[in-house]
């Protein structure tokens, strides 16, 4: 299998001068394509950072960082704008537009892609709604949706572009039990159908078991990517 | 351009959608810009019609070239000059007559209510029709008769029974400088802002009203050139055969001496030159708390927006579009009220106050202007949508 997201080397540094902190050291990583990850480990170990700068959303700073044979260490805003287009993003929050409508929401996951036409772009959107189990109310405000529904509905916008990566960042987090399950495999089918490479980001211990490799990291290091390991660890962690 | 137009046939609608999610806040919005354009246009209809209506006497003038004193500043303040000048203008070749004309304005009685209020007096030599005024020149036998005077229909104030009892034929009589004048004929001139109304009547008249002035000093000249005469060339020759006490303009002169005077000469130009820009503040304001609300709302959004790959450009775009749908839709009762309140006006002061195409067309480029830099200043927040938040 080729990999889709390369990472050597990598540090990261937020700040300036005296008050320059070192978020990220060394990261090494290589992830192939069709594989599901999940990131894991406390609060301030790095896991988002290193997330948002394989997404496109920070400009890495040292190191070497490949996604999709693209290198975005050094890129320019317009470039990493670019290369944010070929990824799916689920947020904690769905941040779905209250203004628009279902289906508007997972059309702007298609406006974005240059020459695909209108027509198209309505039926792309209503077939992934569909596929999401939303078919019964595309022209529903976010406002009219549970949080499990608002969910799918951002996951239909995330893979409506049919993107190489998705990115997510605690998609669970906001949701009971049950619909966080339901969420979950609904991206694992999806990706899976699509042949996408999911990287997601959580301390929801319940939803580990879809990973095919789980990353366990800890201040800014990467701690573990042997599945094993990193779930005895998280384990202990979630325990302790 | 079809790419362009192809473009935005793909684009979601999002201004519009943003817009219209929110009637409430869309409808404070739209009155917003609607009040910001109703004080323009109320303040350009009050600054045209001042200008149309002080040069209403201007233009009623039929003289070819008017003679008149250096020291006049505008209708309602003529000074005067010796009427010899009259007599030396005729020497010139191209002037056919030249007559004096008596321009004052007095207090008399209102007829109707007996409260003392100001008209201007008009009066000229009645042997030869003086002013573009076909009910002036059809009574001009009436005024021949002492004290007797025409007076204005279209006067500002409470005449409704003066101008019923003379339209049916009647005289009315009242009082100015303890004088007894009598009415006995209307015209149609319109009230300025100098005068309420106008009265006009002989040159004899005239000076039996102000037993003060003298024949022999005048307001105005009205010289009459020879079919033919080209008067430019008569008001050059004017010039250099007349001397300095004497000021000479062709009619078109002497109109644009009275434009320019409302326009820089008195402070009226410029303070509704201040309405309008303060109209063009009050909506700027207006739409920049709209849009900067709506940013602010939609912070979230716009940042994922960037996080999906769109460009920052794309989101000025949308605040753009808002801009430019506020700026139409608040136009449209911003441009009806004013129909009403110009009418309004027109009947409460009998100035000519009028929608004109011009001004419509103005005002639009103005709220479109002012729509867009609100719309330039509230782009500004969205350097705050930073996608890498998002997480």
């Amino acid at each position: 299998m080729s990999s889709v997201i390369s990472v050597q080397n990598l540090n990261h540094y937020f700040g300036k001068g005296q008050v320059r902190k070192q978020a990220l050291f060394d990261i090494n990583l290589d992830i192939n394509t069709g594989e599901i990850i999940i990131m894991t480990g406390p609060s301030g170990s790095g896991k988002t950072t290193l997330l948002t700068l394989v997404g496109g959303l920070r400009s890495a700073q040292e190191g070497s960082l490949q996604v999709l044979g693209r290198e975005l260490c050094g890129a320019n805003e317009k470039q990493l704008t670019e290369a944010r287009r070929h990824n799916g993003y689920i947020f904690q929050a769905h941040n779905l537009h209250g203004s628009l409508t279902v289906v508007q929401n997972v059309r702007m996951g298609l406006e974005v892609q240059p020459k695909i036409p209108p027509a198209e772009m309505i039926d792309r959107a209503k077939k992934m709604l569909e596929a999401v189990g939303l078919g019964n109310r595309i022209n529903y405000y976010p406002d009219d949706l549970s949080g499990g529904q608002k969910q799918r509905v951002a996951i239909a916008r995330a893979l409506v572009g049919q993107p190489k990566i998705v990115l997510a960042d605690e998609p669970t987090a906001a949701l009971d039990k049950k619909s966080g399950r339901d969420v979950v495999e609904l991206m694992q089918k999806l990706a899976k159908e699509q042949g996408c490479t999911i990287l997601l980001v959580t301390h929801d211990n319940r939803i580990l078991d879809i990973a095919d490799r789980i990353i366990y990291m800890e201040d800014g290091h990467l701690i573990s990517d042997d599945s094993v390991n990193a779930l005895a660890i998280a384990g202990d962690g979630a325990r302790g | 351009m079809i790419g362009f137009i192809n473009e935005l046939r793909r684009r979601t609608p999002l201004g519009w959608l943003q817009l219209s999610r929110h009637r409430s806040r869309l409808l404070v919005a739209l009155s917003g810009i609607a009040f910001a354009d109703v004080l323009m246009f109320m303040q350009l209809g009050f600054q045209n019609a001042l200008y149309d209506s002080n040069t209403r006497l201007n233009r009623a003038i039929l003289a070819d070239i008017v003679l008149m004193s250096p020291q006049a500043r505008n209708s309602q303040s003529l000074s005067t000059f010796s009427r010899r000048r009259l007599y030396q203008a005729s020497d010139i070749q191209g002037v056919k007559s030249a007559d004096a004309m008596y321009i004052n304005t007095v207090s008399w009685k209102n007829p109707q209510t007996r409260k003392k209020t100001i008209v201007q007096v008009i009066a000229f030599n009645t042997e030869q029709p003086a002013l573009d005024i076909p009910e002036v020149n059809a009574q001009l036998n009436k005024i021949q008769l002492p004290d007797t005077f025409l007076f204005d229909k279209g006067a500002r104030g409470d005449y409704q029974q003066v101008f019923d009892k003379i339209e049916a034929g009647g005289e009315v009589t009242t009082e100015i400088d303890k004088r007894t004048i009598s009415i006995s004929g209307l015209f149609q001139l319109g009230a300025s802002f100098g005068a309420d109304g106008t009265i006009i009547s002989s040159d004899e008249n005239f000076l039996r009203l102000f037993p003060k002035r003298q024949a022999g000093s005048v307001n105005l000249g009205l010289i009459y050139t020879e079919p033919g005469a080209d008067s430019s060339q008569v008001a050059t020759a004017l010039k250099a055969y007349l001397p300095d006490d004497v000021k000479v303009l062709t009619r078109e002169e002497f109109i644009k001496f009275e434009e320019d005077y409302w326009k820089s000469g008195s402070p009226i130009g410029f303070i509704f030159g201040l309405g309008v820009t303060m109209g063009f503040i009050v909506g700027v304001i207006i739409v920049y708390q709209v849009l900067s609300t709506d940013v602010n709302a939609h912070i979230k959004e716009y940042a994922t927006f960037k996080a999906m790959g769109y460009h920052n450009s794309y989101l000025l775009g949308v605040i753009f579009e808002e801009a430019i749908i506020l700026a139409v839709l608040g136009f449209i009762p911003g441009f009806v009220v004013p129909l009403g309140l110009y009418n309004l006006a027109r009947n409460a002061t009998n100035l000519p106050i009028y929608m004109t195409l011009a001004r419509a067309v103005m005002v639009l480029s103005l709220t479109a202007i002012m729509c867009v830099i609100s719309g330039a200043i509230a782009t500004g927040k969205l350097q705050s949508a930073d996608p890498a938040d998002m997480f």
